[in-house]
């Protein structure tokens, strides 16, 4: 998938390697596949301060399946699945 | 006229020290610690204030909103809205917020706001703020929210007095007439749209400082290395078994002749008869061979007190997700798990942060298995009489090593018990996800370390004293009654009523390797784990004669194999042998089946691991 706009292209925040950092587009529950319904996630998503425009940075990764994820949210850091992290949208 | 009580309540985000303002406002001692979800009870306090008025203030679990998704946040939402049962909702809500963290509780400030309750916003940890150079503009932060801001330090001495002075400004200008509740549990689009207004208002109020703490970051650049991390996390665990044979040693000592010493004083000083039997073998030889191993119990509660007000929790936490998960448990059952390690009931009463309840179910049905306190009387016993203490590899304690397995199997059985669960039972499920805010480090509080510690140890002997003491009397009482017969040649003990029961039990417990001694020490061992310790001195103790003036110890090294000796071991990884735990499980629950459903898995397993422990250990010449 690339994007020609001249922006970095748009991707799941679960798929980010340790290092990457950007900024929330939006918030996309429904592929997320998680075991919460999609308005639950989003909700909590966004009690944690995962809202459009916050900068993310992923600092830390589990060993295996490099999962969870640690994300830095403006200045609060969070653990999170890469399953539930699929639903953030960042580039 | 006096004026009735005001009425406090302490709302939050977790970790935000609600807990350490309401010890410091009420001088209570709840528990305090670095890592999110510590507080899931409310509790209430009261304090005068500098102008003389009483205040009622209670300490409520942290939470995020008030959509109440898991008990402990339903037991925030129903106070706060006066809905819980004979409570009125507060007069007067402080809000308190972590000063360097303010975007999540601004927000939601603003969805307390919608209650209608008047409202104060702490700004709390201001030192922290400060320090790294976070400057507040509280007055206009004051004007945006319409709220009075207050700025708290809640861990140092005097560091609420802004705060009681505000109260007492507050108090005496309350409005009277009820305001109107118009809050309702947000829509997405409404909490999206109340986090932008507080981003806004924060960046108008707040000057953050270029750089985050840099100390958080590099210890967890170590702490949280994919590899590096979980070595760190073994390292730690392994440092403390270690320790809580290497350290306590000398002190377990000093305790031990002691209590010999009151005890060979006893036998000296008053005439042969009951009365001198009860002093020395149910009293100091049963209570005693419990305390001794209070340096145990201070030394593993120093370690877990030191890593939770550090912040290493949450850390611990995310480094075994992926492990915890594949076996099936939710992401926050990480932290009830690991307080379990000092007692399953707080651990128990922990899984309250977890919102699903299936998940709830099974953290609470393994929990027991962690090993908790109470088995480190009896691992120790038996390790200290039968495991040589001699150096493995020229640095590692051999007996250290075996108490580091017996909490390594412990976890491990845990694991499979939720594997299975989930296996067996809940095939469609899903996993639950894992949220969990990393806390920034802490330089541990001395006092809350000494307090903690002290309330530990207080209440270790408190129980040594009710608990233990009450089954010793019976135990003792069992084991003298009735006398033997004029004349007769056998040991006293074989007439009394103990060596009877032990004697119908034995049959049962033959298979494992238990002697009738142990069956006896097993059923006072129901009300608490060290009884057992307790109730094998006195059995012992008076089964020796008069002058054994022997320790425990020594006398299991003679009496028991090997075997009998492993068999235990595996027997207490998995016995149910606590009711006080299965009177949380029946309450947290609600259900006597789930209580009786603990009590026969573990008291199965523990059958069945004592079976093959015992007969592997005999195969192989131990017995
Ligand atoms: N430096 C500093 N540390 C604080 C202050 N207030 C609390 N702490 C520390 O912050 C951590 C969390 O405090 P708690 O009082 O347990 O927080 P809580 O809001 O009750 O947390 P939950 O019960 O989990 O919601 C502890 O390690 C405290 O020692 C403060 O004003 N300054
Ligand atoms: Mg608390």
């Amino acid at each position: 998938m690339t994007d020609t706009n001249d922006t970095r292209s748009q991707m799941p925040l679960g798929l980010a390697q340790r290092g990457y950092t950007g900024i929330i587009q939006h918030l996309s529950a429904g592929g997320a596949g998680s075991a919460l319904s999609d308005i639950e996630l989003e909700s909590r998503l966004i009690e944690l301060g995962f809202v459009e425009g916050a900068r993310v940075e992923v600092l830390h990764e589990g060993l295996v399946g490099r999962d969870p994820i640690a994300v830095r949210v403006d200045n609060i850091t969070i653990a999170v699945r890469r399953r539930e992290a699929m639903a953030i949208i960042v580039a | 006229m006096e004026l009735p009580l005001l009425h406090l309540a302490l709302v939050g985000t977790p970790n935000s020290g609600k807990t350490s303002l309401f010890n410091a406002l009420t001088g209570s001692r709840q528990k305090v610690a670095n890592y999110p979800g510590v507080t899931v009870e409310r509790k209430e306090g009261f304090f005068v204030t500098p102008l003389g008025r009483q205040v009622s203030v209670v300490d409520l679990p942290g939470t995020y909103s008030l959509r109440g998704r898991s008990p402990d946040e339903e037991i925030t939402r129903d106070f706060v809205l006066g809905k819980a049962s004979g409570e009125t909702a507060p007069d007067l809500v402080l809000c308190v917020a972590d000063s360097t963290n303010l975007r999540l509780t601004i927000r939601l400030l603003l969805e307390l706001k919608r209650t209608g309750r008047p409202m104060v916003l702490v700004l709390n940890m201001f030192d922290i703020a400060t320090r790294r150079g976070i400057t507040v503009d509280a007055e206009r932060l004051a004007k945006e929210l319409g709220v009075p801001v207050v700025t708290s330090i809640a861990v140092r001495k005097g560091g609420t007095a802004d705060l009681l002075t505000l109260t007492d400004e507050i108090s005496a200008k309350l409005a009277a007439e009820p305001q109107e509740n118009n809050w309702h549990a947000l829509s997405v689009a409404e909490l999206r749209a109340t986090q932008r207004e507080a981003d806004r208002i924060i960046s108008d109020c707040v000057s953050l400082p270029a750089s985050p703490d840099t100390w958080t970051a590099r210890i967890d650049a170590v702490v949280l290395h994919p590899v590096g991390g979980l070595i760190v996390l073994a390292a730690i665990l392994f440092v403390m078994f270690q320790a809580v044979f290497a350290w306590a040693q000398p002190l377990m000592e000093l305790l031990n002749s002691g209590f010999d010493a009151l005890g060979e004083f006893v036998h000296a000083t008053l005439p042969a008869g009951l009365l001198q039997s009860f002093l020395q073998n149910g009293v100091i030889s049963g209570v005693g061979s419990v305390i001794v191993f209070l340096p145990q119990i201070i030394i593993i509660f120093l370690f877990i007190l030191l890593l939770e007000d550090f912040g290493y929790m949450a850390r611990a936490a995310f480094l075994m997700d992926r492990i915890m998960g594949g076996a099936g448990l939710h992401g926050r059952a990480f932290i009830p798990l690991l307080s379990s390690f000092a007692c399953a009931i707080p651990g128990i009463m922990a899984t309250r942060v977890i919102d699903n309840k299936r998940d709830r179910l099974t953290t609470i049905l393994i929990a027991p298995l962690m090993t908790c306190s109470a088995r480190i009387p009896v691992y120790t016993l038996i390790i200290s009489a039968f495991i040589p203490a001699r150096d493995v590899w020229g640095f590692i304690n051999l007996q250290g090593l075996v108490m580091f397995g017996l909490y390594a199997a412990g976890i491990a059985s845990a694991l499979a018990v939720s594997f299975l669960i989930k296996f067996f039972m809940l095939r469609d499920y899903a996993p639950a996800p894992f949220m969990l805010e990393l806390p920034d480090y802490k330089m541990p509080q001395l006092k809350s370390i000494a307090i903690g510690v002290y309330t530990r140890a207080k209440m270790f002997l408190h129980r040594a004293g009710t608990t233990i003491f009450s089954m010793m009397v019976l135990i003792w009482f069992l084991a003298s009654f009735p006398q033997p017969p004029a004349g007769a040649t056998e040991p006293a003990i074989d007439f009394s009523l103990a060596a009877i029961i032990g004697k119908a039990l034995a049959p049962l417990l033959a298979p494992v390797g238990f002697n009738w001694q142990i069956a006896v020490a097993l059923i006072p061992g129901m009300a608490a784990r060290e009884v057992a310790v307790a109730a094998l001195g006195t059995v012992y103790a008076i089964e020796g004669g008069k002058e054994a003036a022997e320790q425990i110890g020594q006398v299991l090294a003679t009496k028991w194999s090997l075997a009998t000796a492993l068999s235990m071991l595996a027997w207490y990884i998995f016995a149910p042998q606590c009711a006080s735990t299965l009177a949380v499980i029946r309450r947290e629950t609600g259900s006597w089946t789930w209580m009786a459903v603990t009590f026969a898995y573990m008291l199965v397993l523990a059958y069945a691991a004592s079976l093959v422990t015992y007969n592997v250990a005999v195969a192989l010449g131990a017995g």
